[in-house]
């Protein structure tokens, strides 16, 4: 079998890709679409340590289900706020939108 | 059986690199369009990790929902708002490169501390076999999320009304 490590590994470098997309972009999609790729480097931690730790339980498909459930939601939210505020000010580049800055 | 071993590593190093390319993808392209397609990839290959590890129904939920939902609607949003596409100019921030180097030295660490925890791996017969019968998963599942996990279970579906009221009084053309 494949040892636990190299997917651990995995989900660290996705998560450290996503983690450098929400971190370096300007546009707020581009942002979400970090936060998601951190989400499905969570989830695959879940099912792997589910999977080479506690075979015998279900706990940790549910958790995941639970995150997909989520993450779906925040994502639907979120890009309704994106598209209000493209239609309110013509931009959604971060640098740009700084009404609530000091 | 090393046949098999062999099949499953390479499988793994494809999917990997269907992952991780189509995350970098992501990252690394100018076009934002050709974000959200390198995300629907990287969705792909999670996907097939998934179904690796022996969890057909959640590699189904996968598909299902990050590809055919999420995705999606990330390509409607790019699509919707298309005032920085118009443009070539760079996708990048003032900060990308402390970013770069902070998210490095993240994965850094932890392939250095995961690597030296002693992770309390099932037994070799526990790990052999799947846990349920790829055919009942899917009704295992279904009996504990409505036993066990009632209550997260009953949460998310008010979570899930409430975010959908949400985004239909955020995204609503306002008349004035």
């Amino acid at each position: 079998m494949i040892p636990l490590y190299w997917w651990l590994i995995v989900a660290a470098a996705l998560f450290c890709i996503g983690l450098y997309a929400v971190l370096s972009r300007k546009n707020a999609i581009a942002i979400l679409m970090g936060v998601e790729l951190m989400l499905n480097a969570v989830n695959l931690n879940l099912i792997a340590f589910w999977r080479y730790v506690t075979p015998q339980a279900l706990t940790g498909q549910v958790f995941a289900i639970f995150v997909i459930t989520v993450a779906a939601a925040e994502a639907a939210v979120g890009l309704a706020i994106f598209i209000s505020v493209y239609r309110k000010h013509g931009t959604i580049d971060v640098e740009k939108l700084d009404i609530m800055r000091w | 059986m090393p046949v098999f071993q062999i099949v499953h590593v390479i499988v793994f190093l494809i999917l990997t690199v269907l992952t991780l390319g189509g995350a970098l993808g992501v990252v690394l392209s100018r076009n934002l369009f050709h974000s959200a397609l390198f995300l629907v990839l990287s969705f792909a290959g999670v996907v097939g990790y998934y179904a690796l590890l022996d969890a057909g129904f959640l590699a189904a939920v996968q598909l299902l929902i990050y590809i055919g939902a999420i995705a999606v609607l990330i390509l409607f949003a790019v699509m919707l708002t298309r005032g920085l596409m118009a443009k070539r100019q760079t996708q990048r921030n003032q900060q990308w490169l402390i970013a770069g180097l902070v998210a490095l030295l993240i994965f850094i660490v932890l392939a250095v501390v995961l690597w030296q925890v002693d992770w309390p791996v099932a037994t070799e017969q526990a790990l052999a076999s799947p846990s349920v019968a790829i055919s009942e998963e899917g009704s295992q599942l279904g009996q504990e999320l409505l036993s066990t996990y009632v209550i997260p279970f009953e949460v998310a579906s008010v979570l899930l009304l409430v975010a959908l009221i949400g985004a239909v009084i955020l995204a609503r053309e306002t008349e004035s």
